[in-house]
């Protein structure tokens, strides 16, 4: 079953500049896609469209059924009910994606609330459970902490359990172990991994980094300059690039790991 | 194997985050508690009573009257400590309009767009340019000369202040990432004002809001002064003010008294107003754990 549908999406900068041009690409529920492109190439753009949350002055045309929702001119009312239920984002940056004076339980709790219609004590029983299941330790004391009290890596994880905790059907993970430190971000990786298989839950995997798009989804999107470059399999498109674009992608990313690998021989 | 709820059992209470505490804000809160003082025991006692002229005019200090009495043989002490509660009532009300008024006003202006922002804006800068005390007397005109318009006028005003500050304010905390993140989890208008712009713009409204008392509190004064304030024999500061004014060079004290309180008050609340600034600044409090 399809679970998003885009087709010729277009979205224009206030100038009439097009910032994404004719973009076409669906996710089955279930299934993960990988949108893959240097910064600037539109990735942010599609997923804020995909939410009807473009930034003030932009225009989107051509079509994104999420849900079996047309986004596209859909009223605000309508995508209120949607975001979150359908499908809900993870962002890049966690410092400034968590609000600043809400400590991170009431952060969590507030989408689970309007999700499961829980109050008082069983809704803080299922704040400390969400936090508990993106293995982050002492619930307790991270719910009642302010986003700034705890560690970026931390930070990302109750990111990620305030988006779970709207057990959307997709998850838009954008760029989310960008901001992290090396060492955490394979965790990040392996922890998104499991919660999103756990679930069956549909994902759209935004990142520039090929190498861990790879380790998450089974399908790739390949963005340069707004547009569809190429698209196909994670082991196709590494295995045997076709465009031009594409084959730069794979050759940096190999000639980072031979790197590694020439370092550690003996 | 702990559970979260073992945790939460066996914790001690939350650590708030280190509240700093500032030597403005308790230098503030002691000038403004003094008259604060004045004002509630004013509510239950008072030395003489207020149309009480059996001291004899323009009598000095001293000989059961603390600071003497006015040209009609009304206790100064007395007309001072009554004069205290109109300074609040008339800082807290105007405050109070222009809260009420500003930030609605402030978050409609921030969330519309094109010609509507534009009227809005104008609007709110015609107001700002409008002198408050033409203004105050167009309302005591339409009404009368009582505290009520006085605050009503001076809230008026300061209400167009605070709009243009919250428009600001909101504006910025809009283009947020933790707004957008708050609407892709499916939070409603309504609901991201009230749980995210609001506390997020408070921390500099309150400050400024500080600083519209003190303001309130001059304007009042000098409205009552002018008598479009709080009608006689109901003794404003700035009305003591203008009544000793004839007799500055014989009793002195008519005219010092109010004058050297209403300093304190409004130096007392701006000091509040600079140190919850520096305790409130969320640059200040985060990013240094």
């Amino acid at each position: 079953m399809t679970l998003l549908d885009v087709s010729g999406l277009t979205v224009r900068a206030a100038g009439g500049r097009a910032l994404v041009t004719d973009l076409s690409f669906t996710v089955d529920s279930g299934e993960r896609l990988g949108l893959i492109g240097e910064s600037g190439s539109g990735k942010s753009l599609t997923t804020l469209a995909v939410l009807g949350l473009l930034p003030e002055g932009m225009t989107v045309t051509g079509s994104a059924v999420l849900a079996g929702t047309q986004v596209v001119g859909a009223p605000e009312k309508r995508l209120t009910a949607l975001r979150g239920r359908d499908a809900a984002v993870v962002f890049q940056e966690p410092l400034t994606a968590l609000d600043p004076l809400m400590r991170v339980g009431r952060q969590i709790a507030g989408p689970l609330a309007r999700r499961t219609g829980l109050k008082g004590r069983a809704l803080r029983d299922a704040t400390y459970e969400a936090l508990d299941r993106v293995r982050l330790p002492e619930p307790g004391r991270v719910a009642r902490a302010f986003p700034h009290e705890i560690s970026g890596g931390q930070r990302q994880r109750v990111a990620l359990a305030a988006a779970l905790a709207c057990e959307p059907a997709l998850l838009i993970a954008d760029e989310p172990t960008t901001a992290l430190d090396v060492s955490v971000q394979a965790e990040m990786l392996d922890l998104i991994d499991t919660l999103v298989r756990e679930r069956e839950m549909a994902v759209l995997f935004v990142s520039h980094d090929l190498a861990v798009v790879a380790k998450v989804t089974d399908r790739v999107l390949v963005m340069k300059d707004g547009r569809a470059v190429e698209e196909g399999a994670v082991r196709d498109i590494v295995g045997a690039p076709r465009e031009a674009y594409t084959r730069d992608l794979v050759a940096s990313a190999r000639a980072l790991e031979s790197a590694l690998d020439l370092r550690s021989a003996p | 194997m702990t559970t979260p709820t073992d945790l939460l059992a066996t914790e001690p209470r939350a650590k708030r985050p280190t509240r700093r505490t500032s030597v403005t804000l308790t230098a503030g809160a002691v000038l403004t508690g003094l008259v604060a003082l004045l004002a509630l025991v004013s509510l239950l006692w008072l030395p003489y009573g207020p149309d009480d002229t059996s001291g004899g005019r323009l009598a000095g200090p001293g000989d059961g009257h603390l600071l003497g009495t006015d040209k009609l043989g009304r206790d100064l002490f007395t007309q001072l400590m009554t004069g205290s509660r109109i300074a609040f009532g008339a800082g807290l009300g105007s405050v109070a309009v222009a809260a009420l008024i500003g930030v609605t006003l402030g978050v409609l202006a921030a969330f519309a767009q094109g010609w509507l922002d534009d009227t809005l804006s104008a609007f709110l800068d015609i107001l700002i340019a409008f002198p408050t005390l033409l203004l105050a007397m167009l309302v005591v005109a339409a009404r009368s000369a009582t505290l009520g318009s006085a605050v009503l006028a001076i809230g008026l005003a300061q209400s167009a202040v605070v709009a243009r500050l919250v428009r600001i304010l909101v504006k910025r905390v809009l283009t947020q990432d933790y707004i957008t993140a708050a609407r892709t989890s499916g939070t409603s208008w309504p609901r991201t004002v009230a749980g995210h712009v609001l506390p997020n713009i408070w921390p500099t409204l309150v400050v400024n809001l500080a600083l519209q008392f003190g303001l309130a509190v001059l304007a009042e004064a000098g409205l009552s002064y002018l008598g479009l304030g709080a009608p006689p024999p109901n003794a404003s500061w700035g009305r003591m003010l203008q009544e000793a004014q004839a007799t500055f060079t014989t009793a002195p004290a008519g005219a010092l008294a109010p004058g050297v309180l209403l300093v304190l008050l409004v130096i007392g609340v701006n000091l509040i107003a600079d140190g919850l600034r520096d305790v409130l600044d969320p640059a200040g409090r985060g990013r240094r754990s």
